[in-house]
């Protein structure tokens, strides 16, 4: 390793095999169900607040580019999201932010299984659900629900609110009883603020704000315990989306839930989230509760994204210090070497393009009681304060 | 033809000294002829512009933001579309009054528009070479090799790097901060004296954004141009802009300074979506939420268009829409530059 022969440190400061410090992840508990009763035991059963419900461990996806057209040659891939991890706990709001095509609505898609991991292991309550089938799967799917970014395309235009809200119920049969659904699906209007005798409209007799409160209807449906929620107000104007947020954080207290936040408003993602991870080019660069990211942040990329964020006072715009990066996201079919952010970042050094840098605690912070004593992957963390106001 | 002999009595050219604004928009009206009735899309705005000033247009959809801009460059789609009403005056003539020919002269040539979606703006079977080319070959009379040595002279201007090699791309092979610098190029072309940017980075991720934002902002500065900023995300606004207007429901609702307006806003509405951003200082509490929603344009409510979901709307709210009242401060003095269309402008300002 380049560790070795690295002037000034001597192999005692960096031992080649060292744990790096992650306390974000905390151990799995696998659990190897025999069948599939026991499997959905498992998942059925109740989960105590703040244990780690979701666990993800190294996860990868990568999609093949092909050449030809009868026989397909794979002559490269697309590493949308490579080699990520992190915890949800029993409910908290864990925010995800990144700039566009950095593999976050990859990282939903395959945490609710609409994509097939390349590698990597996604436990709920300790089952790997890349390996169960059949009934344990739905059960699975019955507790990880979504809330999709566009609430004009992800409503069938066909079909009547009732219909939309109360269509989980025909795939799960169990969760309401087919007399009972009707009234069901009007409590749920009801719950999100919506008219109760509206059930017979169509998607398009609502405007955006209230179809995103069918879609967050459709999503509690089924009573699960996580939802997935892709960039749920980016769509609405401004207005309606601090109604849609309100609406969500006082849901999550009504039905303890757990919120996987992904957006790239990052005013609203600190608003609403316990705690963020910040993702660049398919891997995870810092993560934190939000003090840290947000008072604290220590990668250069969060850094850099918190300074470009505009303040709403124009009183501050003067004296505020931003980091403009140069250019665009790299292409994720061909990544730079080492670390991802070096060809935009300000202080990329040699070693950056030799060395991937671990997601862990740099080695400066370490043991300290400082917020800057959270996971980035960087090897020149240094905190830097960069939100004005 | 002789429409052409007319090009003498155009606007004079920018070294003369300046009187008054550059563009003033007086009273307009437009509206829509729909199926489902008119919609009235605009209703009695007035703004203006003076050179190397940055007015924002802030508002939700819907509130004729665009449409407000549309019709200053000449492009609203007539019919549906009908301008009932108002007066537009570019350095003092009236551009509703002009022949098609003459608007023409003006657009581009002294007001250029940038749109918010680029890949969309942009032509998607000619190269942005070609198309850069196409300002001056269509105003200038360029030969295609003058056009094309140009247009990589816009494109180093705008800072894509290796301007010489990408001439001949086509749009698809740009990145979304890209086209936005190409649709920023194509504006600039001709050295308009006032730039309209409807939502230029909308699209745009945080980082890209502020490149952007920064671009147009140094350009500004380096011609002294005018420039109307379409927008809805109030960090934007408060980052370049000198002058702000807020549209509700086709009017104007508040112009002030842009100071001004982030530190005491004298109209409910503008109040309601300052304090709808969620702010570092309210983690974990409910975010202020300006109930119900805007109106449909067919069917705008009777007095103030905003009093069924204002907090403090009373009868004559209901039954008279208020004018842009004058604002002044607590001596009774004008406050220049600032109005409030609420008849309530001085609760709102003290409370």
């Amino acid at each position: 390793m380049a560790e070795l022969d690295k002037p000034g440190g001597g192999p005692n400061d960096q031992p080649a095999d060292a744990v790096p410090e992650t306390p974000s992840l905390t151990k799995v508990e696998q659990v190897d169900a025999a069948t599939d009763e026991s499997a959905i035991a498992v998942i059925d059963r109740p989960a105590e607040r703040g244990e780690p419900i979701l666990q993800v461990r190294n996860l990868v996806k990568h999609f093949p580019l092909t050449q030809g057209i009868v026989f397909k040659r794979q002559v490269g891939a697309v590493r949308a999201v490579d080699g990520v991890s992190f915890d949800l706990h029993q409910g908290e709001t864990l925010g995800i932010v990144g700039e566009s095509g950095c593999g976050k609505s990859t990282v939903a898609k395959l945490l609710m299984k609409l994509e097939e991991p390349t590698s990597g292991e996604i436990f709920y309550k300790g089952e790997d659900i890349a390996r169960l089938s059949g009934r344990a799967l739905k059960a699975v799917r019955r507790n990880i629900q979504m809330v999709f970014q566009d609430p004009y395309t992800s409503l069938n235009p066909r079909m009547t609110v009732g219909d939309i809200i109360g269509e989980p119920f025909e795939i799960h049969p169990e969760v309401a009883p087919k007399g009972d659904r009707r009234r069901k699906v009007q409590e749920f209007l009801e719950t999100v603020g919506l008219n109760p005798e509206h059930i017979n409209r169509y998607p398009h007799q609502f405007s955006g704000g209230q179809r995103q409160r069918i879609g967050i209807a459709r999503g509690l449906a089924l009573n699960p315990e996580i939802i997935i929620c892709d960039e749920p107000v980016s769509a609405l104007d401004v207005s309606i989306q601090a109604q849609v947020i309100n609406l969500m954080e006082k849901l999550q207290d009504e039905f303890t839930l757990s919120y996987l936040f992904i957006a790239h408003d990052l005013s609203v993602v600190r608003h609403i989230s316990d705690r963020i991870g910040v993702m660049y080019l398919g891997r995870m660069a810092e993560i934190g509760t939000d003090r840290q990211i947000y008072d604290h942040p220590t990668h250069p990329y969060t850094q850099a994204l918190l300074s470009a964020v505009p303040v709403p006072d124009p009183d501050v715009r003067e004296d505020r210090e931003r980091i403009i990066l140069t250019g665009d996201v790299p292409s994720p079919a061909n990544p730079p070497s080492g670390c991802r952010f070096r060809t935009r970042c300000f202080k990329a050094q040699d070693k950056c393009a030799e060395e991937e840098p671990l997601l862990a605690v740099p080695a400066v912070f370490s043991g300290s009681d400082s917020p800057a004593n959270h996971e980035s992957a960087c090897h020149f963390a240094e905190e830097k304060s960069v939100l004005a106001g | 033809m002789t429409l052409i002999d007319k090009a003498a009595d155009l606007p004079a050219p920018r070294s003369e000294p300046d009187s008054g604004p550059l563009l003033e928009v007086r009273d307009l009206h437009v509206e829509f002829r729909t199926n489902e009735g008119v919609a009235k899309a605009v209703n009695g705005v007035s703004y203006s512009v003076s050179a190397g000033e940055t007015l924002a247009v802030l508002g939700e959809s819907g509130s004729g933001k665009s449409v407000t801009a549309q019709t200053i460059m000449g492009i609203l789609d007539i019919p549906p579309g009908k301008i009932t009403k108002g007066e537009i005056l570019y350095r003092g003539q009236d551009l509703l009054k002009m022949s098609s020919e003459q608007r023409r002269k003006i657009r581009g040539r002294k007001i250029a528009m940038i749109f918010q979606d680029a890949l969309s703006a942009l032509n998607p079977v000619f190269s942005v070479g070609y198309q850069l080319g196409e300002m001056y070959r269509k105003h200038q009379g360029a030969s295609r090799k003058e056009a094309k040595a140009r247009a990589i002279e816009l494109m180093d201007r705008v800072r894509i790097p290796a301007a010489k090699q990408r001439v001949g791309d086509y749009p698809h092979q740009f990145s979304g901060g890209m086209r936005q610098r190409i649709m920023i190029a194509m504006a600039m072309a001709l050295e308009p004296d006032l730039i309209i940017a409807d939502e230029p980075t909308t699209a745009l991720d945080v980082t890209v954004q502020a490149q952007v934002m920064e671009l147009l902002a140094e350009l500004q500065r380096e011609y002294n141009m005018g420039l109307i900023l379409i927008t809805h995300d109030m960090g934007v606004v408060a980052d370049v802009s000198d002058k702000i207007a807020v549209m509700y429901a086709g009017r104007i609702v508040e112009t002030a300074p842009v100071h001004e307006l982030y530190r005491r806003p004298a109209h409910p509405y503008t109040k309601g979506l300052l304090n709808s951003i969620p702010r570092l200082d309210q983690k974990g509490q409910e975010l202020y939420v300006i109930k119900g929603l805007p109106p449909t344009l067919t069917n705008i409510p009777p007095g103030c268009a905003f009093q069924p979901r204002c907090p403090m709307a009373q009868d004559v709210c209901r039954t008279d829409i208020p004018p842009l009242y004058e604002v002044k401060d607590a001596d009774d003095r004008a406050m220049p530059g600032r109005g409030s269309a609420c008849h309530f402008w001085k609760e709102t300002l003290d409370g």
